[in-house]
């Protein structure tokens, strides 16, 4: 089936094998992010630090309701961006939002988006484009908070709540 | 089929009316339509009438000293004397809108803006105190305009709920229908559930206590007989795409006393009397509420969609809609793992029929329909609050209308077999 090309195995396995999931602290900033048209949601915190005098994203962790690719899609993101410096994080979503745009013609630069390639072919469905974005665009709206000290940081230790 | 007034009800006839049930889709796959409950598709009869208009008699009606705009205001006319009959109305009651939207959204600001007109619109005056009642089973249009008009004017919002198998929760009904209640809006159709409340018994109780009854029928006129005079309510919006209609145009009907008390909601040229610098006057309904220049085309367009409808007979649209509604529930219903939202019988039931898939979000079971060429619709259907209360987030929801058949039923369940089996955990 074509649409194989869309729910490739690796989307598949991110779905039922979500990485990161379940809110954890500490975190400089949690935000909730809803895609009004089905109402899929997705709550989401970032864990800043420090990289050399550079700000680097030390943690990731959400919790989200969700279609196979809204949430195949937040679990490849917070592995494509934890551990990187928020520069390097933030040219890997705008790599991705570009993948996403580009109805199927774009070249993906594997390099940048590592597991993210896969989500090439959502692009051909632009119905579904916002259900891949849903957790970029939490995690950047989350990760802009934190920079200018407005994403109610949380010292706790918290447990998924 | 035969139906029940004795005439062939032939699908396959139906069908060839409508050009685009013969293109192909994804894999170049026939299409299975069965989202007719967001938008029909228009038989070749209301292609042509819409576009006899812009080829013969194309030109702003209400206005123009030509033989053009003598025409088009003569069968804009004649649209609304066609429309009021399909449910069983006056022509001066009928007021064209834009959208059924613009027909609820028509009534609320009638009644906010009648804080600032004159005596004559005493009786639409709401503020704190007053109350508006709606149900939890409303598609947001339906819903909206009564939460802002209650924000504008400091009314109270209040509610019907909703049974677990998605009927109107009656049971308070005597409390909620008070002698504060002012307005109750409610559907005569559920676009979620197909649930068909007792729109007549609810419009009995409110004018019992003085209140206005807005019945929503985006989903109920396309698809069975509707009398308002039978029905009961003081209002009923419709919208004419989803009755084989053209967008653009949906229909308002008032009792026309009321409409006659009621301020306008949108000015401008075609609804005043004199104009002068220092204010205006008003012409009567329905031109009161149809500023600008008309929408004759759709108008015209949606007449035909009328005398298509009648050609079939609506008892006959109603009832081969129930068959169809009563095989999915069957071949939906037989399916381990997919729970059917709202009532299992047809009974006071309509052919909207949402579900849920265990384990596969709507979203996913959509695309795996559409990839075999089933296009349904697969979110919250603008009704979020019912979802909710129904405890889920969206659904799969699959409507049906004149053109469809008995094996787009079973290829629908087949589909849905065919999604649990690729989303099947590993």
């Amino acid at each position: 089936m074509q649409v194989e090309s869309m729910y490739r195995e690796i989307i598949l396995d991110h779905y039922r094998h979500p990485h990161n999931k379940g809110l954890r602290g500490p975190y400089d900033a949690q935000v909730q992010h809803v895609n009004p048209l089905c109402g899929d949601e997705v709550t989401l915190r970032v864990a800043l630090k420090d990289a050399g005098g550079e700000p680097a994203v030390a943690d990731v962790s959400y919790d989200a309701l969700g279609c196979s690719i809204s949430q195949a899609s937040a679990s490849v993101m917070t592995e494509a961006v934890i551990g990187k410096t928020v520069r390097e994080a933030m040219d890997i979503s705008a790599a991705f939002l570009e993948l996403m745009q580009s109805r199927g013609e774009a070249e993906p630069d594997e390099g940048r988006l590592g597991d993210a390639v896969a989500f090439e072919g959502v692009s051909k469905y632009p119905a579904r484009i916002k259900c891949a974005l849903l957790g970029w665009m939490a995690w950047k709206d989350a990760t802009a908070r934190a920079l200018d000290g407005t994403g109610q940081a949380h010292d706790g230790d918290i447990i998924a709540d | 089929m035969t139906t029940a007034t004795g005439h062939a009800f032939d699908v396959a006839e139906i069908r060839a009316d409508f050009p685009i049930l013969g293109r192909a889709v994804r894999g170049g796959r026939p299409l299975v339509y069965l989202d007719s409950g967001a938008t029909s598709h228009k038989p070749r009869a209301v292609l042509d009438a819409e576009r006899d208009f812009y080829t013969i008699h194309n030109s702003a009606a209400h206005r123009g000293a030509h033989l053009l705009g003598e025409e088009a205001t003569d069968v804009y006319e004649a649209a609304r004397v066609r429309v009021a009959a399909f449910i069983g109305a006056e022509p001066g009651e009928i007021v064209f809108t834009k959208s059924a939207t613009e027909a609820l959204n028509l009534i609320a600001y009638s009644f906010s803006n009648a804080a600032t007109s004159g005596p004559e619109a005493e009786r639409f005056r709401v503020g704190p105190g007053d109350e508006v009642l709606v149900t939890e089973m409303e598609h947001h249009a339906n819903l909206v305009p009564w939460q802002q008009l209650c924000q504008r004017t400091g009314a109270t919002l209040r509610w019907f709920g909703v049974t677990p198998d998605g009927r109107l929760d009656l049971s308070h009904a005597d409390e909620l229908i008070g002698d504060r209640t002012k307005i109750v809006a409610i559907t005569h159709q559920s676009n979620v559930t197909g649930t068909v409340p007792p729109v007549g018994q609810i419009a009995a109780l409110a004018h019992a206590r003085g209140a206005v009854v807005v019945a929503d029928g985006a989903q109920s006129v396309p698809h069975r007989p509707v009398d308002v005079a039978e029905l009961g309510p003081d209002f009923l919006a419709f919208s004419a795409h989803k009755m084989l209609g053209p967008s653009g145009i949906g229909v308002l009907w008032g009792r026309r006393d009321l409409l006659e008390a009621m301020p306008p909601f949108i000015t401008g040229g075609s609804m005043i009397e004199v104009v002068r610098m220092e204010g205006s006057t008003f012409l009567p309904p329905p031109q009161r509420f149809e500023a600008g220049v008309p929408a004759a085309a759709q108008a015209v367009g949606l007449a035909a969609a009328c005398d298509y409808l009648d050609a079939l007979g609506m008892p006959n649209v109603a009832a081969h809609e129930e068959a169809l509604t009563a095989h999915a529930l069957d071949a939906l219903g037989a399916i381990r793992g997919v729970r059917v939202l709202g009532p299992l019988t047809t009974d006071h039931r309509g052919g909207a029929v949402s579900f849920t898939v265990d384990g596969v979000h709507p979203h996913d079971v959509g695309q795996l329909l559409d990839e075999l060429g089933i296009a349904v619709r697969a979110d919250h259907h603008c009704a979020w609050p019912l979802h909710r209360a129904l405890g889920v987030q969206a659904s799969t929801r699959a409507t049906f209308y004149v053109y469809n058949t008995h094996d787009e039923v079973d290829a629908l369940a087949d589909g849905v077999r065919q999604t649990q089996r690729f989303f099947a955990p590993v």
